[in-house]
């Protein structure tokens, strides 16, 4: 054997380890998406609560109800539009979507993503608010960084710097808003452009 | 040339180092997840991993789900820390160019 061919071996080695466990067919657009979203539904949420509430927030009126709706149609149409665009993609590459490994990357995703949701409403119910946006970036941040070993290392960044934001953001709880602006509306753009260039453009 | 000795003549073949990454990286597949990622036939698969099977570098296990037959390979000790020996006689290789 020449010395190409070991080259090659080493390689082949090495795709095949990514390929069999990291589910690479993320989608650098759907992040741009997503950031898209979450900076329109901040502004509706800006609005809404500087016109109707004299910018203070309090849980049993109709103002609280409309922001919590419009946070859940941010995360639903980023979730159905990262499915959509993911199988797309995964389509392209020939990989499967519903595989070991993306189910992996699911299941590593979401426990501290379940658990951060599941705290945030019970501390939400007994009325301590003033850190949803805080603990939000850091679970979520935190769910980026576990789900990064089965998937394209890059998320792992994206999550340090949600963890951050987080972080800032319990410090200083009246920027809670500017900093969730940040982290899930123009982090989610810059990374989702970045990635999109990285993997999606060849 | 002890370099050489390292270069472990049972993974001298695409599917076999195939094999065995996948092993490394997984805690099983089961025998069509190998044919999918390794673009391998039936008889290919099958008679290179008894060659590591043999070599004990390699458990199988076979087992019905649903009643379809299902063949499961995982790593041995053995096949790890011999995988691990050859990839950096490998890596020496190319280095030494």
């Amino acid at each position: 054997m020449s010395d190409k061919d070991y080259l090659k071996d080493i390689s082949t080695i090495k795709n095949l380890m990514n390929k069999s466990s990291r589910f690479i067919s993320l989608s650098g657009l759907s992040g741009i998406l997503a950031g898209i979203y979450a900076l329109i539904g901040a502004a509706l949420t800006y609005y809404l609560v500087t016109t109707y509430s004299y910018g203070t927030l309090t849980l049993d009126g109709w103002v609280f109800r409309y922001v919590f709706f419009i946070l859940f149609m941010v995360a639903f149409l980023s979730v159905v539009t990262g499915i959509y665009l993911t199988t797309k993609k995964a389509k392209q590459n020939g990989e499967s979507i519903w595989d070991g490994s993306s189910k992996r990357l699911l299941f590593n995703f979401l426990i501290p993503l379940v658990a951060g949701g599941l705290y945030i409403l019970i501390i939400l119910s007994q009325g301590r608010y003033g850190q949803t946006g805080g603990l939000m970036l850091i679970f979520y941040g935190l769910a980026l960084v576990s789900a990064s070993k089965y998937s394209i290392g890059d998320i792992k960044y994206l999550g340090f710097t949600e963890i951050i934001l987080g972080l800032i953001a319990s410090l200083y709880p009246g920027y809670g808003f500017w900093l969730w602006v940040i982290g899930f509306g123009i982090m989610h753009i810059i990374y989702g452009t970045y990635m999109h260039f990285k993997y999606d453009v060849k | 040339m002890s370099i050489i000795t390292n270069i472990n003549k049972v993974f001298d073949h695409r599917i076999r180092l195939g094999i065995m990454s996948v092993l490394m990286v997984n805690e099983y597949a089961d025998f069509k997840t190998l044919k999918e990622l390794l673009g391998a036939t039936d008889g290919n698969l099958a008679s290179h991993s008894k060659a590591l099977e043999k070599a004990e570098y390699i458990t199988v296990e076979k087992q019905f789900i649903d009643r379809k037959p299902n063949t499961r390979y995982s790593v041995t000790k053995l096949g790890q820390a011999e995988f691990k020996k050859h990839i950096n006689a490998l890596e020496k290789l190319i280095k030494k160019q």
